[in-house]
């Protein structure tokens, strides 16, 4: 599903991450560690076509990302789902609106799609907030739309970036259940996170790998979590 | 090329997609910027047209009347009409700067004649003089000279060149005509020039919205084409509006008569009548291809 192959990347100045090989199949769960700066953004904007390597291949449902055009990336975008660290909404759109926004770009008609918008909602619980503009939304509330717009395409693949970041406990366990969920139902899930509560609460659930950033690589981490 | 032309495909674009359409807020700066840029320019441009259909005109008409301006006119006893004539004719031929000259027959002098004397004259029982047309070479003909030779041959014969003095006029008519032209082509210029602008300032008020469209598989042309739909039908409207106020303006100009006015012949008359309705159409392709162009410089530096 998502493969890398030497690849490395640098900002400019210095490489970030270097020698990165791994391979991500389809249906696996990953969780992706480290500390703050290590690069754990960067790799996920390596993962959706953000970035392009500067050494390297990575390869996305089989396809070299450096051979795809711009339209080509924005179809990939289609099959991948993201939680972006910073939510990225369009603050003048309600919640709903901005929850549909992948299904009206990709040319869908939001008429047809009604019923699947309303169940996502209130899958995330986020049924009675529809009409809401993102600034008036909770942190929890904006995550939780977040995930909602990163699956509203059934994407294969749901790439999550610091999810949690600023939500409490009960929150964190309610979002990570939904990723299970999601898991279960066939997707493959990454999560970067520095949040090891988390990841220990999702090892009970599920199986899931960590991968820990460090000195510029990737390394599986062990039984130490 | 039927793509273009494809009839969905022109009513989606005006229609538009609400949902796009609601992405990309609008920009109440940008959009009055090119309405007003778009109808001034197009109020503008019926002058421009309306000055270079008229001078066209003129210059036309009076190069044509130039072709055939000389004449030889030969007035003399009826005994002596035929001699005259002839005498007159042997002075033309070896005159240089003439291209040909022909006697015009009785036919042709009577029909030159009606419109004063009616279809009836009996043209036999007048002492009509004899008209010989000259046409003139490239090299041109020197009048003065030709004037004294036949005032020393042909005693009864006066060349007659009055509207020679329209040369320098038809050509200034046609330099007219021209600028007229070319004031339209650069009229269109600073047409596209504003939009750009405008475009420009839209697109990167839009930033946010442009990235976060993008990082949720929105193709570039469907981004494009929210601005590129709205630049284009308010550059329509406005032009159509400022259009519509020229050729208005251009009505109401006082109508003068007669020939020799060259202001009160300014104006439309006919097919020309159409051609201002070619401005607005022009107006949305300059904004369509500005708009473009705008847009594929903005998302081709991000991701
Ligand atoms: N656009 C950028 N240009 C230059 N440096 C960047 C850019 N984005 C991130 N960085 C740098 O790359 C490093 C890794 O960033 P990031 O991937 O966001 O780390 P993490 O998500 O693990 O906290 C940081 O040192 C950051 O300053
Ligand atoms: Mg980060």
């Amino acid at each position: 599903m998502i493969e890398l192959n030497d690849v490395a990347y640098s900002y400019g100045d210095g490489e970030l991450l270097g020698d990165l090989t791994l391979s991500l199949p389809a249906g696996s769960f990953h969780f992706l560690t480290g500390p703050s700066g290590a690069g754990k953004t960067t790799l996920l904007k390596l993962c959706y076509g953000e970035l392009l390597p500067t050494a390297g291949h990575l390869r996305l449902f089989d396809q070299d990302v450096r051979s795809l055009d711009r339209d080509g990336i924005a179809e990939l975008r289609r099959h991948i789902g993201v939680v972006h660290q910073d939510c990225q909404f369009l603050d003048h759109l309600p919640i709903a609106d901005n929850i549909a926004l992948p299904l009206t770009v990709s040319g869908h008609s939001i008429a047809s799609e009604q019923a699947n918008l309303s169940e996502l909602l209130s899958w995330v619980g986020l049924r009675d907030r529809a009409s809401a503009l993102p600034p008036e939304l909770s942190g929890g509330e904006r995550q939780r739309a977040a995930l909602a717009r990163a699956v509203i395409m059934s994407p294969d693949i749901i790439l999550a970036d610091e999810p949690t970041g600023n939500l409490d406990w009960e929150m964190s366990q309610r979002l990570l259940q939904l990723l299970v969920e999601l898991n279960k139902m066939g997707k493959t899930v990454v999560i970067a996170t520095h949040d090891m509560g988390l990841i220990r609460a999702a090892k009970t659930q599920v199986q899931a790998r960590v991968l820990r950033i460090a000195n510029r690589r990737v390394q599986l981490a062990g039984a130490d979590l | 090329m039927r793509d273009l032309f494809d009839i969905n495909r022109i009513t989606g674009f005006i229609i538009g997609d609400a949902q796009a359409e609601r992405a990309v807020p609008p920009t109440g700066f940008t959009a009055r910027l090119t309405v007003f840029a778009a109808a001034v320019m197009a109020f503008l441009a019926v002058f421009a047209l309306a000055l270079s259909v008229s001078a066209g005109r003129l210059s036309e008409r009076w190069a044509n009347e130039l072709a055939q301006s000389a004449t030889v006119r030969i007035s003399a006893p009826a005994g002596q009409m035929q001699a005259q004539t002839e005498a007159a004719l042997a002075v033309l031929e070896t005159t240089p700067g003439i291209a040909s000259a022909r006697v015009l027959s009785d036919g042709e002098q009577r029909k030159l004649l009606e419109p004063w004397f009616g279809p009836d004259m009996p043209l036999d029982a007048l002492p009509i003089p004899q008209l010989i047309e000259i046409v003139e070479a490239d090299v041109g003909l020197d009048a003065e000279a030709l004037r004294l030779r036949l005032l020393g041959e042909v005693p009864g014969a006066v060349l007659d060149d009055h509207s020679r003095w329209r040369k320098p006029l038809a050509a200034a008519a046609g330099r007219l005509s021209f600028l007229g032209w070319f004031s339209i082509v650069l009229i269109f210029a600073v047409m596209g020039a504003m939009i750009t602008l405008a475009a420009n300032a839209a697109l990167a008020a839009n930033a946010k919205v442009i990235t976060v469209m993008r990082l949720v598989g929105a193709k570039d042309s469907y981004i494009a084409s929210a601005f590129v739909r709205r630049f284009t039908l308010r550059s329509l409207t406005g032009a159509a509006v400022g259009m519509v106020l020229g050729v208005i303006a251009v009505v109401l100009m006082p109508a003068g008569g007669g020939e020799a006015g060259f202001l009160s012949d300014l104006g439309f008359q006919g097919a020309s009548w159409l051609w201002p309705l070619v401005i607005p159409l022009l107006a949305g392709g300059v904004a369509f291809g500005a708009t473009q162009a705008a847009a594929r410089r903005t998302l081709k530096e991000l991701r």
